[in-house]
């Protein structure tokens, strides 16, 4: 069975909690509602043999409602498949956790929690991964600027805004030329 | 009876002492010795790290210096050399291996990230480690070859061999005293 063929079984055992599905580039996306998320993905591990949990992320679609979006990376060693599967989530509401499923999770969600700022129902330790325990914010939000704000935890750590003269500074990698290439303050016409 | 003859003696001139006397100022007999010896703290936080090994290995030899004795122990070492991004979550723990460090002791920025911050404008990273202690030495570079790594010891070198402690405590004594 090949992607294609389990997004349409995922669509005929789920029914109406799949919002949608996509196809791009030979990637198939399917979109579920909150509620059925962790089922569909325990369906994905048991019978559709995703093994491989390989990534955990999310998405701050500022201004819009629902504001986040989680995104699971699934993959199974055994047909060489890979499926993407997203869900909406609200501000103030948490996701089930996946660690007993797969238990790489556990960090992946602990990310997400630190950045984004979501909590994740029945995880076994969440706490941040990346920032320390008392940073008061949650960086890869869109309201917070990329040069950060400023914090102080006594004795723990202490952050500052950085200087972004001209910046933020980009990449081109593929660029002609180093001085192309290299990150520096750059505009682009819109 | 056979009794083996005297050294014959010079009022002017001892043969025993002849090659064994330096005559130079304190302060610049404890700067040579000083800069001559130093024993870094690698405080090696990202690839800048690399190169400071590079520079520890056989290649580059940082011993045609006197400073090949890495130190892992701060109390034993006289020179930090962050070579990398500091991150503000490491960046407490840094100054805190430099409080541990005893005196005299120098710090060499190596990198654009360990100087300034470098590429990383972000929440995350500290901009320059002088924000928190005192750098004698910038080295340039992303990441700086060994040989810039070379010549900021060597500069450090110099700095130091222009120091006169001694001579400075001395005058603060008569100063005292006065």
């Amino acid at each position: 069975m090949n992607a294609q063929q389990m997004v349409e079984a995922l669509k005929q055992k789920f029914g109406d909690a799949v919002t949608g599905s996509k196809e791009q580039c030979g990637e198939h996306t399917i979109g579920v509602k909150l509620e059925s998320v962790k089922q569909l993905l325990k369906y994905c591990h048991d019978e559709l043999n995703f093994d491989y949990l390989v990534d955990i992320s999310s998405l701050d679609h500022f201004h819009a409602e629902p504001r986040f979006e989680m995104v699971y990376e699934l993959y199974g060693y055994g047909h060489h498949q890979h499926l993407r599967v997203k869900s909406l989530v609200s501000e103030d509401v948490s996701v089930p956790t996946v660690t007993d499923i797969w238990p790489t999770a556990n960090w992946h969600e602990r990310e997400v929690y630190d950045m984004m700022g979501i909590t994740f129902d029945g995880h076994p330790d969440m706490r941040r991964i990346l920032m320390w325990e008392g940073y008061p914010f949650h960086p890869l939000r869109k309201d917070f600027p990329l040069a950060g704000k400023e914090s102080e935890l006594p004795e723990v750590a202490f952050t500052g805004i950085a200087p972004l003269e001209g910046g933020p500074f980009v990449t081109s990698p593929g660029a002609c030329g180093t001085v192309d290439a290299e990150p520096r303050a750059k505009r682009f016409e819109t | 009876m056979t009794a083996t003859a005297p050294e014959p003696v010079h009022a002017a001139y001892d043969s025993k002492i002849e090659g064994n006397i330096v005559i130079t100022k304190l302060d610049a007999a404890i700067n040579w010795m000083r800069k001559n010896s130093l024993w870094p703290m690698p405080m090696g936080l990202a690839c800048c790290a690399i190169e400071l090994m590079a520079t520890g290995a056989s290649r580059y030899d940082i011993s045609r210096f006197g400073a090949e004795v890495f130190r892992f122990s701060p109390r034993q070492s006289d020179v930090m050399i962050v070579s990398g991004t500091v991150t503000y979550k490491m960046a407490l723990a840094v100054k805190r291996i430099w409080d541990q460090m005893p005196e005299p002791k120098w710090c060499i920025a190596m990198g654009a990230c360990a100087s300034s911050g470098g590429m990383f404008r972000s929440y995350a990273t500290l901009q320059g480690i002088d924000r928190l202690i005192p750098v004698d030495v910038y080295i340039s570079g992303c990441p700086p070859r060994p040989e810039a790594l070379l010549e900021g010891l060597m500069r450090l070198q110099k700095k130091i061999d222009a120091e006169h402690s001694l001579m400075e405590q001395k005058r603060e004594l008569i100063e005292e005293l006065a």
